[in-house]
């Protein structure tokens, strides 16, 4: 039986969280220290200095990762990812229970973290490997490496400060992604830079471990976790929710959290104007059941309803859909409007086909609006958000990677021998 | 504890005491680089650059000289010209100052290292010190220079510098370290270091000699680690000043006093930095 290389036994963290009558921010400042005191000594009466409450960011959260795993930590904010992370890195201490750990620890939770703007390419480097942990001469070894890497030799000696936001990125990662500690804890990183570049550092993750390294890797992006994993955490409030294979325990986060909100009603406040509001909204398979789960390989529809209130406008209902980055992948509208001449409550569906979508995050917003003379009268941006998921299982190339782009549309190919 | 023998790292409540020297010893690069990088963004970032460390002591000493020497008449030690006693009590009190406002400062500035990185915290105001030291540095060599120019030859009490720069070291590093710990916990702290540093100037003996103060007062006046850090100073450079072997060891019992503190406090408030700030 494989020996667990790092034990974590009953971790709890606990903050306390003031509520002071007067103070805006979170410090605590001399003078209300002092003012306080004096304050207690005039009343002589013994009262709490100040309202205090305490928060568990983590609650007996135990579990053990032997070496050379990849362990993804899923969870929604707040959910004491980072908490566990920063325990981990020894950035805080526990409250109470005990971590142990065989080998060199090394966490990456921000990119670039050091990186002075003044300093050049080179460096920075050097800064950010020692902070990192690196020797010099392990730096020295490894710097050609790093540049190739990072794709940034011609401006080695610019100050960072110069850099677009691109190679600021990609020099950070490249330093990070050379560091060879025993153990790698890595935080949400790529989420930063562009999609090629994301694949790339994906791509060194799995290289590192499988060098015999172990990787705790916390991410929102299901589809990075699903391919770096082979186990998954999943955190609720502090406490370990489940734990296990992470397909299992993907599928358990996505339909636990309404996180990736697949249904929504609109009761009060509801968007629109004098001439449309929308009520709800939902994600619903070919049966027109609603689904939480959404798997590209198969159709799914968005549907609507909202009540006209005034007739005489010819209103367009159309969904936008957007990636988590922002991108607009497609916009679609209905193309028979005469039915709203007049007032009521309507339903709208739009189908997405299946194999159009890509493993990614998407966001829907839900519009109304009338042409001419144009006329918005309602627009959510984000009405709903859902995570397409693939089943790898089902895919029909031997090509295994994630596939580039905010839609994987399965198309018609034509392909004949010409001679 | 047999059971976190097999271990390499072991975290718990309280656990990090055990490790805190030898992790300091393996974080030395670190510290290095740091120092380094303060060094270099602190000359690169000024248009005077490296020229600031020349031109305050000068000009604090012109000041000085003036006031002090030319219209309160007050004595200089022995023979030595008055400018020369000033700029000799101004290197160590300029480097203890800038000690305390960079080393203060300096968790705050690195924010972002502290909430994401594990190192020991006691590298970045020892690294704050050592930026000050280079300055430190510079100004020493203007000194040489207005010693040729003075035509001024130290005594053979030169040889005991180093003893009292390591007692500015301590002095510094033991007040910067209290100082830093109580800055990131009590935000408003930093209203009250400017003041430290602008009142310590003035019951220190920078503009004046040690000579003038009444005898009542000397005890009192001892407490302060930089009057003999100070008078050390003056002693081994330009010889002929009467040392008290008094207030030499009540300052040198107060700097081991302040290390103690600083570096104790300090300690203890560490592990909540990442969480405080």
């Amino acid at each position: 039986m494989p020996q667990p290389i790092i034990k974590v036994e009953n971790l709890s963290k606990n903050f306390i969280i003031r509520h002071e009558a007067n103070s805006g921010g979170r410090y605590t400042s001399l003078r209300e220290v002092i003012t306080e005191k004096i304050k207690r000594l005039g009343k002589k009466k013994v009262e709490p200095f100040s309202q205090q409450e305490e928060f568990w960011a983590l609650q007996d959260v135990s579990f053990s990762v032997e070496q050379s795993n990849r362990v993804g930590i899923i969870g929604r904010n707040g959910a004491g990812k980072s908490t566990l992370l920063k325990i981990l890195s020894q950035i805080t201490e526990p409250t109470s229970g005990s971590v142990r750990i065989k080998g060199r620890v090394a966490s990456l939770l921000e990119v670039g973290t050091g990186f002075h703007p003044e300093l050049t390419g080179r460096e920075n480097i050097f800064l950010n490997g020692a902070i990192l942990g690196m020797s010099r001469a392990e730096i020295r070894g490894k710097f050609d490496e790093i540049v190739a890497f990072a794709e940034t030799e011609k401006f080695l000696d610019t100050p960072v400060k110069r850099y677009s936001s691109g190679m600021y990125v990609r020099l950070a990662f490249a330093v990070a992604a050379h560091l060879e500690p025993e153990i790698l804890i890595v935080d949400e990183v790529l989420s930063v830079g562009d999609v090629e570049f994301q694949k790339k550092c994906l791509g060194k993750m799995k290289d590192v471990a499988s060098h015999g390294r172990t990787v705790i890797f916390v991410s929102h992006n299901m589809t990075a976790v699903n391919s770096l994993c082979q186990t998954c955490i999943y955190l609720s409030g502090g406490r370990i929710k489940s734990i296990g294979k992470t397909d299992a325990i993907i599928n358990d986060y996505l339909s636990s959290e309404s996180l990736y909100g697949t249904e929504r009603q609109w009761t009060s406040r509801m968007p629109g104007d004098e001439v449309a509001v929308l009520h709800a909204a939902r994600i619903i398979n070919k049966d027109h059941k609603k689904i939480e789960t959404i798997y590209i390989h198969q159709p799914i529809g968005i549907e609507f309803d909202y009540e006209i209130l005034k007739p005489g406008f010819k209103p367009i209902p159309n969904i936008h859909i957007f990636t988590n980055r922002g991108e607009t992948a497609f916009v679609s509208g209905e193309n028979n409007i005469d039915i709203f001449s007049r007032t009521g409550r309507f339903k709208s569906i739009m189908w997405i086909p299946p194999n159009l979508l890509n493993e990614n995050t998407y966001i829907v917003g839900l519009a109304l609006s009338t042409i001419s003379p144009l006329k918005v009268h309602f627009f959510e941006v984000e009405a709903l958000m859902f995570n397409a998921i693939e089943n790898l299982s089902l895919r029909e190339s031997d090509y295994n990677q994630p596939f580039p782009g905010v839609v994987r549309p399965s198309l018609k190919w034509q392909t004949e021998l010409k001679n | 504890m047999n059971e976190f023998r097999d271990w390499d790292i072991v975290i718990a409540p309280g656990r990090s005491e055990k490790n805190y020297w030898k992790d300091l010893w393996r974080f030395r690069e670190l510290f290095y680089i740091l120092s380094w990088r303060d060094i270099k963004v602190r000359y690169k970032q000024t248009v005077i650059g490296a020229a600031w460390a020349i031109i305050r002591p000068t000009l604090t000493m012109v000041v000085f000289t003036f006031v002090f020497g030319k219209v309160a008449k007050l004595p200089s030690e022995g023979t030595a010209p008055y400018a020369l006693m000033v700029f000799a009590g101004l290197l160590p009190w300029q480097f203890f100052s800038s000690s305390l406002s960079e080393a203060s400062n300096s968790l705050l500035g690195n924010t972002n290292l502290i909430t994401k990185v594990y190192f020991p915290r006691m590298i970045i105001p020892a690294s704050a010190v050592i930026t000050s030291f280079v300055d430190f540095s510079i100004s020493f060599g203007l000194l040489v220079l207005m010693m040729i120019g003075y035509q001024f030859v130290p005594s053979w009490h030169i040889v005991f510098l180093p003893l009292f720069l390591l007692l500015a070291f301590g002095a510094s590093f033991g007040v910067s370290l209290f100082l830093t710990a109580l800055n990131v916990k009590y935000r408003d702290f930093r209203y009250i270091i400017p003041f430290i540093v602008q009142f310590g100037l003035y019951i220190s003996p920078v503009g004046f000699s040690s000579s003038i103060v009444p005898e009542q007062w000397k005890f009192l006046y001892a407490c302060n680690p930089m009057v003999s850090v100070i008078d050390g100073f003056r002693w081994c450079i330009l010889g002929e000043v009467h040392l008290e072997w008094n207030t030499l060891l009540i300052s040198v019992g107060v700097t081991i006093l302040f290390l103690i503190i600083g570096v104790h406090y300090f300690r203890r408030t560490e592990k909540s930095f990442a969480d405080n700030i």
